[in-house]
């Protein structure tokens, strides 16, 4: 499983981080940074984390 | 397996309630029926991307799970009735349709005013059409643009249209400040000096009585007697739920669809409700049901009551605990946000800085009885950052009763 995020269209909500905390984190000035190839174990939340971003920039490939 | 749920209403709500539906183990048809012609879309960028042309409608549409590939598109279709009794919906090009499973979808549309006075140059911001006309009003060169209703809509609205190059920007509220609803007063107070410091006017206090001009709008007319000159008019004064058609099955339709803790309609195992159209209580609060138009809900809801639904209709035991989701929201105007966790509405009456300041990056608590009810950011990432850290201790406390 692979995890693209367009960082063009990215503004930082933190949607992402609750719902899938073990792959998405925001950084002490509160940018987004995640894990390009999480563990298959992740796949729902990594699902519900493209859900919930506002911006629809998180997409899963494989 | 020839059973069939249908969805009513083909926007966010419905969307993720096909998904979830999947995700919850239902291999049976799935049907959704929707009036637009448009697949699923985002409407947040609506009010703020759309308008200052900054993104083309394929940016806002929902890539849908492969999951739900082989589900049924009606668009285009309205749900005119429905029989709850004998399973069926009917169509506005007269089909009927008979379903296992109803899911109620149908969301919301603008309040209009009620008042004398040509209609044209007036706009509501709901759909992409409605943007997509509204842009083409604003980009007009030294437009008056009139906001009716200080609300998250209106301010968002304002901003894109100052940022637009409009000649003037005015907000109409009969309530003394902007989202003061839902902010409190020391927060919408501080909401207020920003805009009017980015170039928006206000007219608080007063409502709009009439518009004047004979076949397009020239002007608003106040309960004060001002005439504000205009050559747009948006009307964002709040939205009415889209449950006619549930019309004559003895349901609560008063305010939204009542539905349960667990998100079923009228007391029926087969029918739920989803997204902005859904009045339902949360457990983590009072056992008061309440509407919440908020972006997170349709994909809460649709969680929930898929579990709900497909549990029920195969048969399998669901010990599901009451839905308790937490409450989320924001808003995106000029080169601000606004971040909302909790339900700081049920903590208005003991308000405090928690950090910055209320010229800068902020964050506000809200209390009740002493303990946190929610918390607002309002500002840039500095203050994102701290709020969703207040986010996790809202999540860790026991239900909270009004
Ligand atoms: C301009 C705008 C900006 C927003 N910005 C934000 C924001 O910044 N932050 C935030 O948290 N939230 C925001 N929201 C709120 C958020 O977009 C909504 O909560 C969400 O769209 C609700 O989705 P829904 O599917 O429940 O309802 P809707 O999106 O209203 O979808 C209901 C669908 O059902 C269709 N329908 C209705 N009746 C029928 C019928 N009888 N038959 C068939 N189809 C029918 C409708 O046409 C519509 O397509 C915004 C909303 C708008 C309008």
């Amino acid at each position: 499983m692979k995890v693209v995020v367009d960082m063009n269209k990215c503004q930082d909500h933190g949607q992402c981080v609750f719902a899938a905390p073990d792959v998405f984190s925001m950084d002490d000035s509160g940018h987004l940074a995640y894990v390009s190839d999480p563990d298959d174990a992740l796949r729902d939340e990594v699902e519900e984390a493209a859900d919930v971003c506002p911006l629809q920039a998180i997409r899963l490939e494989g | 397996m020839n059973a069939r749920i249908v969805v009513a209403g083909a926007s966010m709500a419905g969307l993720r309630a096909a998904e979830q539906l999947r995700a919850a183990g239902w291999t049976g048809a799935i049907t959704l029926v929707g009036d637009e012609p448009h697949m699923p879309y985002n409407r947040p960028p609506l009010s703020k991307e759309v308008l200052a042309g900054k993104a083309p409608f394929e940016s806002l549409a929902f890539r849908p799970r492969a999951s739900v590939a082989d589900a049924e598109w009606r668009l285009g279709t309205r749900v005119v009735a429905a029989r709850l009794a004998e399973n069926i919906v009917e169509f506005d090009d007269g089909e009927a349709l008979s379903y296992d499973g109803l899911v109620v979808a149908t969301g919301m549309r603008p309040r209009r005013l009620r008042c004398p006075g040509p209609l044209a140059g007036r706009h509501t911001v709901r759909t992409i059409d409605d943007a997509q006309g509204l842009r083409q009003a604003l980009t007009r060169p030294g437009a008056r643009v009139v906001v009716v209703g200080g609300g998250f809509i209106g301010c968002e609205v304002a901003a894109t249209a100052v940022a637009l190059g409009a000649r003037e920007v005015t907000v109409v509220d009969p309530l003394p400040l902007p989202m003061v609803g839902p902010l409190g007063e020391l927060l919408a107070r501080a909401l207020l000096k920003r805009h009017e410091e980015r170039g928006v006017r206000f007219a608080l206090g007063t409502g709009v009585t009439g518009f004047t001009g004979d076949d397009h709008v020239t002007g608003v007319a106040l309960g004060d007697g001002t005439v504000l000159p205009a050559d747009v008019v948006v009307e964002s004064v709040g939205s009415v739920a889209n449950t006619e058609w549930l019309d004559g099955n003895g349901l609560d339709l008063s305010d939204g669809v009542l539905a349960d803790e667990h998100l079923r309609v009228g007391g029926r195992p087969d029918v739920v409700a989803v997204g902005d159209v859904a009045r339902f209580p949360n457990a983590r609060y009072d056992g008061v049901p309440r509407r919440v138009e908020h972006w997170c809900i349709p994909t809460d809801t649709a969680k929930h009551a898929a579990k709900t639904l497909v549990a029920a209709l195969t048969g399998t035991g669901h010990d599901l605990s009451p839905f308790a989701p937490l409450p989320t929201f924001w808003s995106d105007q000029h080169d601000f946000r606004l971040q909302s966790f909790g339900a700081p509405v049920l903590g208005k009456e003991d308000v405090r800085v928690l950090e910055g300041d209320l010229d800068g990056d902020v964050v506000v608590g809200y209390h009740a009885g002493g303990r946190l009810a929610g918390v607002v950011a309002l500002g840039g990432q500095a203050a994102a950052a701290p709020a969703s850290r207040y986010r996790a201790e809202l999540l860790k406390q026991p239900a909270l009763t009004a």
